[in-house]
């Protein structure tokens, strides 16, 4: 039992959770708005699109990169799809939508994916990179301006229910969409494919030590490869899911989220440096994150405090998470040099 | 005759691969400038295109040069555009504060304004140092973190509105001209320019950030205060950020959280360019200032031609980024398969 308590009690999860615990019952002291279900249905449907981003963000961090390029591939992918569509005056469903999501999410992690893989650059210079060079084609060759007006498969899949939550004191309605079924399956998945597959075993192995992960047999440029093709697929899901829900499609509303979606995975205790980490605590690091940011109103702290509180998120948990890196190392040193005398 | 000619060639071979960076910056900077007078010859080549282009690289120069010593000891500095703005803003506040009824400013307040700033700068630094030597944040997230944080905090002071009708004294000092010629702003770039390449080449700080830059374990075990070295690195950077910052409030003649959002990657730009490596211990200032003249001739150079967008000039830095990158990776194998 003793031994339990003290596994939990080192475990950074434990303390995030701790930390949501607190700021939910401190926002329900003040506004009394927290557990009513039309805010928990908000905030799950507000977790979609930095969730999915998040998984993406997590498997990159663990490999030991930095992926900052995300939000403007996914913004240009979504945009030529949308445009394309739009243009050809579709009318069916989601399905073609999202496989050339997909396709073109592929094609452009893999353009991410050669400079890193093949050239073996650094992650965080060639995404920044990278992530002009895309906003660059959006804005520039492809002209981009705001759709107003999606296709009606896509506009049906972003309203499209599982349940209605209705607040009974205020009268309030909030929908759950459909698409929360997506990052649900993307984590489940996600979850799978870290955990039981080569792949996924790689991903934490060449984070953990690259020249070690190839002396083992890792296919240590392939991998990568595959890896930024993944996260290029899931990020333009996210941001086609985004377009859908907000039933339009604004080329630049999702740039700059990187940071954000970045503050969430580190807050979940994944070492920055790579090899180590749990998909539970990247997802409660984004809740953690997506609640700061959608109930600063309830504690009525006004919107411009938002980014000064991210920083500081950014640097507590970055912190935090880089001390626990030290320490396990001095802690694996004073081992050895016991064993040693 | 052939063999003059092999010798030539040789010599100019032998010229190129002495320091490959900067002789590929020459011939960019070459072929800029031809492109330009092949295509623009009448508005480029003038006296007044190469004032405002000098008046105008400060902003960004300035920053860059602190994004470089911190590539120099292995880091990095995403942060100089929040700190540029944060001491704007400050000393902008400051100075507008310090305006007499009379509606003029007194004769200190220009300098105590910049001296804000600037003390502003330092202690921004000194905690991107403090997090990435004493915390062993690792410097992209640590910058990137306190950039959010000092946007922040200077949404917070403007309510996120820009701070303007500053003292006009101020903007006419920085942005007139020494002998009618020679714009302050450029004055002040060279002056921290030359403190900097001072700095690097003369003093055994300079020799110690190259030492830790290139092996930090190395310099640590022969004894060398690893962290303090960092940050006082780190606040260097954070001053000439704070000069960039005073540049451009000046130029604008106001000040707001969001301004100059392009100049963070546009100094990484610079500095790879500049033939810094990002892992640390090479560079050279040279480098790094022909890469900001290259990169305002381009940019200048791309004004002149209303039919490119300005949005296409993220697409023409990174491509140039990656371009760099990819060119570097190369000649770095080749030396190393030598």
């Amino acid at each position: 039992m003793r031994k339990k308590v003290k596994s939990l009690l080192s475990k950074h999860e434990f303390y995030i959770s701790l930390v949501i615990v607190l700021l939910c019952i401190m926002i329900e002291v003040r506004s009394g708005q927290f557990f009513t279900p039309n805010n928990l249905v908000d905030l799950s449907s507000a977790l979609i699109v930095p969730g999915l981003f998040a998984i993406g963000a997590f498997m990159v961090i663990v490999s030991g990169g930095i992926d900052v390029s995300f939000p403007a591939l996914a913004s240009l992918s979504v945009y030529a799809t949308t445009k394309i569509l739009t243009d050809a005056n579709y009318k069916g469903g989601i399905l073609l939508p999202i496989v050339m999501v997909l396709v073109f999410g592929a094609l452009l992690g893999a353009f991410n994916g050669f400079f890193i893989a093949r050239l073996k650059l650094p992650t965080m210079i060639i995404t920044l990179g990278t992530s002009s060079v895309f906003r660059g084609i959006m804005q520039g060759v492809l002209n981009s301006t705001q759709i107003p007006n999606i296709p009606e498969g896509m506009k049906n899949f972003g309203n499209a229910a599982l349940f209605v939550a209705k607040n009974q004191q205020l009268g309030l309605t909030s929908r759950m969409p459909v698409a929360v079924l997506v990052l649900i399956a993307a984590i489940a998945l996600a979850y799978f494919v870290l955990r039981y597959t080569m792949f996924g075993r790689a991903l934490f192995a060449i984070g953990g030590n690259e020249t070690s992960a190839y002396r083992a047999g890792f296919n240590v440029g392939r991998t990568k490869f595959i890896l930024y093709v993944i996260v290029g697929a899931v990020s333009s899901l996210a941001g086609l899911i985004r377009t859908c829900m907000m039933g339009q499609m604004h080329p630049t509303n999702m740039l700059g989220m990187e940071m954000m979606i970045i503050a969430g995975v580190v807050l979940g205790g994944v070492a920055i440096t790579g090899g180590d980490g749990t998909l539970t605590g990247c997802m409660l690091g984004t809740i953690l994150i997506v609640m700061v940011q959608n109930s600063l109103i309830l504690l009525g702290v006004p919107t411009y405090w938002q980014e000064f509180f991210l920083g500081t998120l950014i640097i507590v948990g970055t912190g935090i998470s880089a001390m626990q890196v030290m320490r396990n190392k001095r802690r694996l040193v004073s081992r050895k040099l016991e064993e040693g005398s | 005759m052939n063999e003059n000619r092999v010798s030539i060639r040789r010599k100019l071979s032998n010229f190129y691969y002495r320091d490959e960076y900067t002789s590929r910056l020459i011939i960019m900077l070459l072929a800029v400038l031809i492109s330009m007078l092949i295509l623009r010859p009448g508005k480029f080549f003038t006296f007044v295109n190469f004032q405002t282009m000098v008046a105008q690289f400060p902003e960004f120069g300035l920053m860059s040069l602190g994004v470089m010593v911190c590539m120099i000891t292995g880091g990095i500095d995403l942060s100089v555009v929040g700190v540029a703005n944060l001491a704007s803003i400050c000393s902008g506040i400051l100075m507008k504060a310090m305006v007499a009824e009379s509606g003029s400013l007194p004769w200190y307040g220009i300098p105590v304004g910049m001296i804000c700033g600037i003390v502003i700068g330092l202690v921004a630094g000194i905690l991107n140092g403090a997090l990435v030597a004493k915390i062993h944040i690792p410097p992209i997230l640590a910058t990137l973190g306190t950039f959010e944080l000092f946007s922040g905090i200077a949404i917070v002071l403007t309510k996120g509105k820009a701070i303007s009708k500053l003292p006009m004294e101020y903007s006419a000092l920085i942005t007139s001209k020494l002998f009618g010629i020679i714009p302050v702003q450029l004055i002040v770039f060279v002056i921290m320019a030359g403190i900097i390449s001072f700095l690097l080449s003369r003093t055994t700080f300079g020799t110690r950030i190259y030492m830790l830059g290139t092996n930090i374990k190395a310099a640590e075990f022969s004894g060398l205060d690893t962290s303090g070295l960092l940050i006082k690195t780190y606040a260097l950077s954070g001053i000439c950020a704070a000069l960039g910052g005073l540049v451009m409030l000046a130029n604008y003649n106001s000040a707001r959280a969001d301004y100059g959002a392009v100049y963070t990657l546009q100094c990484v730009l610079i500095v790879v360019l500049g033939g810094v490596n990002p892992n640390g211990g090479k560079g050279r200032i040279s480098g790094v200032v022909f890469a900001i003249l290259v990169l305002q001739m381009l940019s200048s150079g791309l004004n002149m031609f209303p039919q490119i967008s300005n949005f296409y000039k993220p697409l023409i830095w990174g491509g140039v980024l990656l371009l760099v990158m990819t060119l570097n990776y190369f000649s770095e194998n080749r030396n190393r398969s030598k």
